[in-house]
C-alpha cells in the first residue's frame, strides 16, 4: 500500500506541489499527467525523498514516515521500498548492464557477489537481454539502456516503481519495446507511477489516470472515464492538444 | 673545452642505478600517502563538512602557495626545534613527508574537480537503490573520478619523482645527492650531469608510456 498525504514541496516561493493526497493499492498502475512544468518528476521524486517535501506524511507499505520529522534511517528506508526510473536512464557509467542490476544486491541487500551476478542474469533474461550481460551502456541503444534501468528498479523488489517519462528520451524506434517491457511488468502486478505522455500505453494499461495542473491533482479516474468523460474544463483542454498532437495513436 | 667523457658517462651509469630505489621508493611513498590524503581531503571538500572543510581549504592553500624546497626546510630544519618528537627526523622521512602535504593539496583540487564534474544523475539512481552517501562515494561516484583524475595525477607523480631531487638538499644520497659527490670528485661535472638528466628522462618517457596504456583500460567501459 502506497499512500500520500498532504505532500507538499517549494522551490523557494514557488509551490510546486500543493497538498498532494494520493493512494494505491499493492498491484494498481496509475497514470499521471499533466502539462510539463506542473510538478509531476517533482511528485515522483518526493516519494523516495530524491526531493525532500515540505511538508506531508509519506506511507511505503509497513513504513509511515511524517516528513518534517525524517531521519536519515526513514529516508533509507523510503527508498528501499521503491524504485525510480529515469528519464535520461541513470545508468551506472562504469557499471556493465549485469553489474548495473547487481549493484543493489550487493550494497543494499548484502548477497555474495556470485549470488547477486545469478540472480541479475535472471532479470537480464527477463528483459530480454541476456546477451548484454557484459556491456557497458555507452555500447547499448536508448532502449536497452532504459530497459536495463527498468531491470535494475526490478531488482529492488520495491513496494513500488517509479517512472519518470520512461520513453521520452527515446528515439522513436526504441519506444515500443520499453513500454511493451512495462505492460509486462503490469501484467506481473508490478505497483507502478507512471508519469508519461503516451496516451495509449495509459488507456490499456492503467488502472487509474491522474491529471495534475498547477500542482495539484485536478482530477482522477479510470482511463475509459477520464479520456472519454473528463469532467473538468482544464483536463479537458489538455487533452484536446495532446490527443491532437498525438492523433495516430489514438482511436 | 673537452670532448665528452663517453667512457665516464657510461661507467657512471649503473653506479647512479644503485641510487634509483631510494629515489623511486621515495616517490611511492609519498604518491601512496599524497592519493590517501588527498581523496580525504576532497571528500570532505566535496561534502562541504563544517569546519573540517574550512581547515581543508587552509590546508590546500598553504601547501599549493609555499615552495616545496622551502617546506622542505621547514620540515627537517624547522619542526625538529618546536616539537622535540622530531629531533630524530631523518632526510628520507622528511622529504616523504614534504612531498605528501605538498602534493596532496594539489591532487586534492584535481580529485575534486573530477568529483564535481560526474554527472549528478549517478549519484541519484545510487540514492534511488538507497544507497547511504558514503557507498554513494564509494561505489559510484570515486571510480568514475578516479577514470577523469587518472591522467593529471599520473602528472603529478611524475612531478613528484622529478621532485625527489631536493631530498639532496637535506642531505639524503638520492639519485641526484648521489651524482653531485660523483661529479666533485671526478669534477666532470656536464657528463655527471647529463648522465642523471637522462636517467630522469627515461624514467619519465617509461612512465609516460604506462600512462597511456592505463588511460586506454579506463576508458574501456565509454567505448561505443
Ligand atoms: N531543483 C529545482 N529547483 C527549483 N525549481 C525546480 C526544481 N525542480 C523543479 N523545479 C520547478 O518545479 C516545477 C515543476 O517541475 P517538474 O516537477 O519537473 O514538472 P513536470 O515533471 O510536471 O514537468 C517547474 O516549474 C520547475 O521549474
Ligand atoms: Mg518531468
Amino acid at each position: 500500500m502506497i499512500a500520500l498525504k498532504n505532500i507538499t514541496k517549494r522551490f523557494g516561493a514557488h509551490t510546486v506541489l500543493d497538498g498532494i493526497d494520493l493512494s494505491l493499492e499493492r498491484g494498481e498502475i496509475i497514470v499521471v499527467i499533466g502539462p510539463s512544468g506542473t510538478g509531476k518528476s517533482t511528485l515522483l521524486r518526493c516519494i523516495n525523498f530524491l526531493e525532500r517535501p515540505d511538508a506531508g506524511q509519506l506511507t511505503v507499505g509497513d513504513l509511515t514516515v511524517d516528513v518534517p520529522a525524517a531521519r536519515s534511517e526513514d529516508i533509507l528506508g523510503l527508498r528501499r521500498r521503491t524504485a525510480f526510473v529515469f528519464q535520461n536512464y541513470a545508468l551506472f557509467a562504469h557499471k556493465t548492464a549485469l553489474e548495473n542490476i547487481a549493484e543493489r544486491m550487493i550494497v543494499v541487500e548484502g548477497l555474495s557477489k556470485a549470488e547477486a551476478h545469478a540472480r541479475a542474469r535472471k532479470i537480464l533474461e527477463r528483459i530480454g537481454l541476456a546477451d548484454k550481460a557484459d556491456a557497458y551502456p555507452a555500447a547499448l541503444s536508448g532502449g536497452q539502456q532504459q530497459r536495463i534501468g527498468i531491470g535494475r528498479a526490478m531488482a529492488a523488489n520495491a513496494e513500488v516503481i517509479l517512472f519518470d517519462e520512461p520513453t521520452s528520451a527515446l528515439d522513436p524506434e526504441w519506444v515500443e519495446e520499453v513500454l511493451a517491457l512495462m505492460k509486462q511488468l503490469a501484467a506481473e502486478q508490478q505497483t507502478m507511477i507512471v508519469v508519461t505522455h503516451e496516451m495509449q500505453f495509459a488507456r490499456e494499461v492503467a488502472d487509474r489516470v491522474v491529471f495534475m495542473d498547477g500542482g495539484r491533482i485536478v482530477e482522477q479516474a479510470p482511463p475509459s472515464e477520464l479520456f472519454t468523460n473528463p469532467r473538468d474544463e482544464r483536463t479537458r483542454s489538455f487533452l484536446r492538444k495532446v490527443l491532437a498532437d498525438n492523433a495516430p495513436s489514438v482511436t | 673545452m673537452h670532448a665528452l667523457n663517453l667512457d665516464y658517462m657510461a661507467g657512471l651509469v649503473p653506479v647512479l642505478l644503485d641510487y634509483l630505489p631510494l629515489t623511486l621508493g621515495m616517490a611511492a611513498a609519498g604518491m601512496v600517502c599524497a592519493l590517501m590524503l588527498s581523496c580525504l581531503l576532497a571528500v570532505i571538500r566535496v561534502s562541504r563538512l563544517p569546519g573540517l572543510d574550512q581547515a581543508a581549504q587552509l590546508f590546500i592553500s598553504f601547501f599549493r602557495g609555499t615552495p616545496l624546497l622551502v617546506q622542505l626546510f621547514l620540515f627537517y630544519y624547522g619542526l625538529p626545534q618546536f616539537l622535540s618528537f622530531l629531533v630524530s627526523i631523518n632526510g628520507v622521512t622528511a622529504t616523504i613527508m614534504g612531498l605528501t602535504l605538498h602534493f596532496s593539496a594539489y591532487m586534492a583540487e584535481s580529485i575534486r574537480a573530477a568529483i564535481t564534474g560526474i554527472d549528478r544523475s549517478q549519484t541519484e539512481a545510487a540514492q534511488s537503490i538507497g544507497m547511504t552517501h558514503a557507498q554513494t562515494m564509494r561505489r559510484i561516484i570515486l571510480p568514475q573520478a578516479t577514470r577523469v583524475a587518472t591522467p593529471t595525477l599520473m602528472n603529478y607523480f611524475i612531478d613528484m619523482i622529478k621532485s625527489t631531487s631536493l631530498a639532496f638538499t637535506l642531505g639524503v644520497t638520492e639519485l641526484m645527492g648521489a651524482t653531485q659527490k660523483e661529479a666533485a670528485s671526478s669534477f666532470l661535472y656536464f657528463e655527471a650531469f647529463l648522465v642523471v638528466a637522462l636517467i630522469y628522462w627515461v624514467i619519465v618517457e617509461a612512465l609516460s608510456w604506462c600512462q597511456r596504456r592505463l588511460e586506454k583500460r579506463l576508458n574501456r567501459a565509454y567505448q561505443r
